[in-house]
């Protein structure tokens, strides 16, 4: 079984309609990248995913669950909505670090606030906090940043920053971790550290969604790729095939114009 | 220059001077108390997503950034006893309590605008970030955007805070017996003392270590939130 079916995905802003009838799975470990242009949907195909926009139309499961369902306001309430959003990792283009913590607290801030709600939480306070921190560092280790905890993020460069935002969003262990357009605001040079960390994630089968305009990246990384265009899939299957033998001539557009470039 | 203080005359200036700049700080901690918390709300209400209430919050906030404070005060003071709406309590207290009615109003939609530029400066994304997190709408503003707002509002409040310091001279046009005030008396010959310049000058030291006091505190504010950006 999928762990994520999307069915039928509709979006407007206004009179624009920038999703339509989108429809895609991914199973567990996988890596699915999703590339077009810019304005084709591919960042708000994601915001719906982590409910930061709501779909107009069309359903979305998890482990076979409805997480939500445009038809059923139910699945749209407030207090439901804050528990199904962490089925969802999201790494945003521009990190949104919180500047006032340090790197370590960045990635523990989320976790420490979801304990504090626990009701075993007074009782163990001190060991949970410090199993938090542990973790914490465990993580900003696994990017390479154990030697950057303490740092705020004015202090560290783009792509530091973004792989603590990456280790801030692993912290709460998503079951997909979402990735728009990770790399787009780094400077070319610091690329290449923020794709190795998200590589490494491939590896250890992480599932994963990667909007992208990073064409190699996109097909060795990924298993299967999305090709967007004006709102709707315009080609989707393996990486490898769609992006090296695409069938669509509009997908075959697209990625010549990125051959030129 | 011995003479002058140690005279009698230096006493009577400096304790006169003293009870006028009493007034003085006591309208400027009530503005402060009254202004701060009151312009948060208008400022919530300048941001309201319904319009009504954003345009009227919005047009009041004009009228009062747009006309003088000295007029305020004047208009508050006198109109409500022409128009026979009500009468303000007679004597120092009523002066005093109706300036500062006119400053607390004045100064919260000057501070309003200061609240509404840090609550909108703070980028979109950070909210996004706590909401995919999972944080609830409260501990997003409680652990995140607050303290970010603050270190965007603290430099233009100083500004506007150490105004407040000099404009408390304004309470004397509805005769309220501030610091300014008590110098002048001295000047017209209330106590026989005609044509003496000193009191005056010395209002403007009070003045001077007043602001300097405020400008520190602030700068002190201001320097403990530089650890971000």
């Amino acid at each position: 079984m999928a762990i994520l079916e999307v069915r039928n995905i509709e979006k407007h802003f206004g009179p624009t309609r920038v999703l339509e009838d989108i429809s895609f799975s991914l199973e567990q470990g996988q890596a699915l990248a999703i590339i077009g242009s810019s304005g084709s949907g591919k960042t708000t195909l994601l915001r719906c995913l982590n409910f930061l926009e709501k779909p107009d139309q069309g359903i979305i499961s998890v482990n076979g669950n409805v997480i939500f369902d445009a038809a059923e306001p139910a699945t749209q309430r407030e207090s439901e909505v804050r528990k199904k959003r962490l089925h969802f990792g999201m790494v945003f283009q521009s990190f949104n670090l919180f500047p006032q913590y340090t790197a370590l607290k960045n990635v523990t801030l989320a976790k420490e606030l979801l304990f504090q709600e626990r009701p075993e939480f007074k009782a163990n306070k001190k060991t949970i906090l410090e199993e938090i921190q542990e973790e914490g560092r465990e993580l900003l280790a696994k990017m390479g940043l154990s030697e950057r905890a303490n740092h705020y993020p004015s202090q560290l460069s783009g792509g530091q920053q973004q792989r603590v935002a990456i280790a801030r969003a692993l912290a709460l262990h998503p079951d997909i971790l979402c990735f728009d357009e990770p790399t787009s605001a780094l400077d070319p040079e610091l690329t290449g550290e923020v794709l190795k960390v998200i590589r490494s994630l491939a590896e250890q089968k992480t599932t994963m969604i990667i909007v992208t305009h990073e064409m190699a990246f996109a097909r060795d990384v990924a298993d299967d790729v999305i090709f967007m265009d004006e709102g709707v899939i315009v080609e989707q299957g393996p990486a490898r095939q769609v992006i090296e033998h695409p069938r669509e001539e509009r997908t075959r557009q697209f990625l010549s114009r990125y051959a030129e470039n | 220059m011995m003479d002058f203080f140690t005279s009698s005359t230096f006493q009577t200036v400096l304790s006169a001077l003293n009870s006028g700049f009493l007034k003085t700080l006591q309208l400027f901690f009530i503005t402060l108390l009254g202004a701060l918390p009151l312009g948060l709300i208008i400022s919530f209400g300048s941001m309201s997503r319904f319009l009504p209430l954003r345009w009227v919050t919005r047009t009041f906030v004009w009228i009062i950034r747009g006309t003088p404070l000295v007029l305020q005060i004047i208009a508050l003071f006198y109109v409500p006893g022409m128009k026979d709406w009500f009468n303000w309590p007679s004597g120092e207290s009523g002066r005093m309590i109706a300036v500062c009615v006119a400053f607390i109003i004045n100064y919260a939609c000057y501070f309003s605008e200061i609240y509404r530029g840090g609550i909108q400066g703070v980028p979109k994304g950070q909210q996004e970030a706590g909401q995919v997190l999972g944080m609830t709408k409260l501990q997003i503003f409680r652990h995140i955007t607050l303290l970010q707002m603050i270190k965007r509002i603290v430099p233009p409040m100083s500004n506007e805070v150490i105004t407040l310091v000099k404009d408390t001279s304004l309470a004397r046009v509805i005769a309220l017996q501030e610091v300014i005030w008590m110098g002048e008396s001295f000047m017209k010959g209330n106590s026989g003392i005609a044509g003496l310049v000193w009191p005056l000058f010395f209002t403007a030291v009070y003045y001077l270590i007043f602001s300097g006091v405020v400008t520190v505190l602030l700068g002190k504010l201001e320097k403990k939130m530089e650890f971000f950006q």
